[in-house]
């Protein structure tokens, strides 16, 4: 028997005790199990970062967001626009310095490909309250298929540290239940007038 | 040649002046920007507080930055340079090789550290510890980091040339001990990891002077082959400081050689999955490629740490069971020497980085559960655990040996020393655990003001996350005590201690004032003994406890929008 700090004498390559060998099977069987959660979380779960990826320069995607605003828009929120894009269609966010455009308007139980991207440097996708992050990098259109299941008014919070206006990136997201009628519009052009 | 060394009169070992000079001069090192990433982790944690929100935004995040180049640079390679002259030089009984390079390494690292620390003061790299391009910093910054990691890297090749020294020297018998195998392995991973640092550094540096364009994306996969597998070279020195811990404390046992130093390896193998597990919610790469790093489909480092997290106390159990304490499953627990600031930090430092850094960690990194864990607070609530509770404890209570065994001084204000792992580890503890929570409900960490006062929206976090917080700022108070109480008892005795004389009784560690009996000789393998019965107990519950956090994560998971 020896302790870490002397050096071990002849031969150490000895069969682990039972005890100790017990304990390194259980312990690798628990690593195949992390290991196999994320495959099969693939084929059954519902909550996965794989994305419709691509490389998009920085004023393209600028070029794109405001395309899309100009098609879609139904008002203003704070002198961001507000757009409702019809049900399972490309809808496109743009974060900059320090603000997330456009305020996003979007139906339940509907499928949208939300495409996600920087203007200049690292942002962080947050949606507040569902706590839904992801990394939003200059350069990289990172289209996210999503279903809202859940109607309400959300917000996104910039996660990750984007210059000294951080703590004001702040962005909206409505979710209503069943299609958007005119009385909606209605109510956020309203709105945009405050 | 041999006037220039010393014996070591508790350990019998031969230690090299150049070697005992060097390790006092990177302790000191460590100690002085512990200090400074301390005083800035106290700014930061009175800001993150809303109730006090003391810094302004400008300077919280300059402050950050300064918190976490401080801690997770400079503190810890200072550090862990000192385990490096240790593990080589003292343990092998062998000279240092190159004394004057080694000190050059040095100047090299505290030239490095000064700019940083001035471009930071000056308020010319808010950029954080990351440092993600595109955002910018004064190239002398990335000047500074380079200079540091080239100091770092030469020290490294000091410690593979002690080795080779050694062994043409004979100056020891058999195979190295466990605790230079395990240095060994962090010194392997740490010229993996100052490569990457050159890598990201090097291209970085160049594109602030405006010479050529960086991807962005580019940078984060480089950039994290430094940020976290820096983190790699703390776990492997930090389970080699277990092992000295268990030996000095109360004589553990290596349980079997074989299987500690082939978990030492699986480190080395499977570095590169915990650099991938920053990219899970990427957009540059695609799910394949983040499902096999993130575990090359087996996630041999988690078993590595999984079978450290049993030998250690294996180690410890059947040490002190061969000296007597057998009765029941836990005497050789309860009559241990819980008031040897050394072993109470050792017994912390495994749980703690066990139960809360090591359960988060693999949780947070599996590829779908990062959706709601990433930048939130979950993830520094995550390596607090592991490299302030886990690597810094652990350094910390080896620090109250080394004083005496290297700096030949008495520890000054024992009966303070004693009780500090215990105020550390407690407050550090509540303090990840709360952070931790807090990010459950997507607070996120690196930010000012999680009021939102000034955003074009209204924002209103859930009342228990005012409530985790607070118990997270109380929590942290006391963790920055106990840095306080080390860092005055360090400095206190470095400085301005009693030598260390034959018949010194205060302010020596039990392990060194009493040794523990020497064990038996021979291939006594203690029989029955090696049971472990006390730490098999553990370790189950511990196995209980991540397999109940991981699938609540992934039911939490299940809640959420449907995202493909």
């Amino acid at each position: 028997m020896n302790t870490g700090v002397q050096s071990p004498k002849g031969i150490w390559w000895k069969p682990a005790h039972k005890t100790e060998r017990l304990w390194v099977i259980v312990a690798f069987v628990w690593c195949m199990v992390l290991f196999a959660m994320m495959p099969l979380w693939h084929i059954r779960g519902g909550q996965n970062p794989s994305g419709i990826r691509s490389r998009v320069e920085p004023e393209a995607f600028r070029a794109r967001t405001e395309e899309f605003i100009r098609t879609y828009q139904v008002g203003t929120e704070q002198g961001i626009p507000v757009v409702e894009p019809p049900p399972g269609s490309d809808i496109y966010l743009s974060a900059s310095m320090f603000s997330w455009r456009p305020v996003l308007r979007l139906q339940k139980d509907v499928q949208y490909t939300l495409h996600i991207s920087s203007l200049d440097v690292n942002h962080g996708f947050s949606l507040y309250p569902l706590n839904i992050n992801f990394q939003i990098v200059p350069g990289y259109d990172y289209g996210l298929r999503v279903t809202p299941t859940e109607a309400g008014d959300f917000r996104i919070i910039c996660n990750e540290f984007c210059g000294i206006g951080h703590h004001l990136m702040l962005g909206k997201v409505v979710v209503v239940d069943g299609p958007t009628t005119a009385l909606n519009t209605e109510a956020v052009a309203e709105e945009g007038v405050q | 040649m041999n006037s220039s060394f010393r014996v070591c009169p508790t350990t019998g070992l031969k230690v090299h002046a150049q070697a005992d000079a060097l390790i006092k001069a990177n302790a000191v090192a460590g100690t002085v920007t512990l200090l400074i990433g301390g005083i800035a982790a106290i700014l930061v944690l009175l800001t993150r507080w809303q109730a006090v929100h003391l810094l302004s935004a400008t300077w919280f995040y300059r402050v950050l930055t300064i918190h976490g180049m401080n801690m997770l640079i400079f503190f810890i390679l200072f550090f862990e340079m000192a385990i490096l002259y240790f593990a080589s030089a003292v343990l092998l009984n062998s000279r240092v090789p190159a004394p004057r390079l080694a000190w050059f390494s040095f100047g090299l690292m505290v030239l490095g550290t000064v700019l940083v620390e001035w471009m930071m003061i000056a308020g010319k790299a808010d950029v954080l510890f990351t440092s993600y391009v595109p955002l910018r910093a004064d190239p002398l910054f990335y000047l500074g980091v380079i200079l540091f990691a080239v100091g770092a890297l030469l020290v490294v090749g000091i410690f593979f040339a002690t080795l080779v020294v050694a062994k043409r020297e004979k100056t020891y018998e058999g195979s190295m001990p466990l605790i230079t195998f395990g240095a060994t392995t962090a010194a392997i991973i740490a010229v993996i990891t100052l490569g990457h640092g050159a890598a990201a550094y090097i291209p970085t540096f160049f594109w602030s002077m405006g010479w050529m364009n960086m991807d962005p994306q580019i940078y984060r996969l480089v950039w994290w082959g430094l940020g976290h597998s820096s983190q790699q070279i703390n776990v492997a020195a930090m389970v080699s400081v277990w092992y000295l811990l268990g030996a000095l404390t109360v004589g553990s046992v290596v349980i079997n050689e074989k299987i500690s130093r082939t978990a030492f390896v699986l480190y080395v193998l499977f570095i590169s999955m915990a650099s991938a597990h920053h990219l899970l919610v990427d957009p540059g790469m695609g799910p394949a490629w983040k499902v096999w790093n993130t575990s090359y489909a087996m996630y041999l480092a988690v078993l590595a740490s999984m079978i450290h997290g049993f030998t250690v106390p294996a180690g410890i159990e059947l040490g002190q069971r061969v000296r007597g304490l057998t009765k029941g499953l836990f005497e050789w627990l309860r009559k241990a020497p819980w008031g040897d600031p050394g072993f109470s930090a050792l017994v912390f430092s495994v749980v703690v980085f066990g139960f809360v850094g090591g359960i988060t960690g693999v949780t947070f990194g599996t590829e779908q559960i990062n959706i709601i864990a990433h930048n939130t607070l979950r993830i520094p609530g995550h390596f607090h655990a592991t490299v302030v509770s886990g690597t810094a404890l652990a350094f910390m209570g080896l620090t109250y040996y080394v004083i005496p065994l290297v700096f030949r001084k008495e520890v000054a204000f024992w009966p303070l020393a004693k009780i500090q792992p215990y105020l550390f580890a407690i407050g550090m503890f509540i303090f990840s655990i709360c952070m931790t929570f807090a990010g459950t409900f997507g607070v996120p960490r690196r930010h000012w003001d999680i009021s939102f006062a000034q955003a074009p929206f209204d924002i209103q976090f859930s009342p228990a996350v005012d409530l985790l917080i607070g118990i997270m700022a109380i929590g942290g108070l006391l963790a920055a005590l106990g840095g306080g109480i080390f860092i005055l008892v360090t400095v206190w005795s470095v400085f301005f201690g009693k030598k260390l004389e034959a018949g010194s009784t205060r302010g020596v560690p039990p392990g060194i004032l009493k040794p523990p009996s020497a064990l038996p000789a021979g291939d006594a393998d203690g029989g029955a003994l090696l049971a472990s019965r006390g730490t098999m107990v553990l370790v189950f519950v511990f196995l209980a406890a991540f397999v109940v956090y991981y699938f609540v994560n992934w039911k939490l998971l299940s809640f959420l929008w449907k995202i493909g």
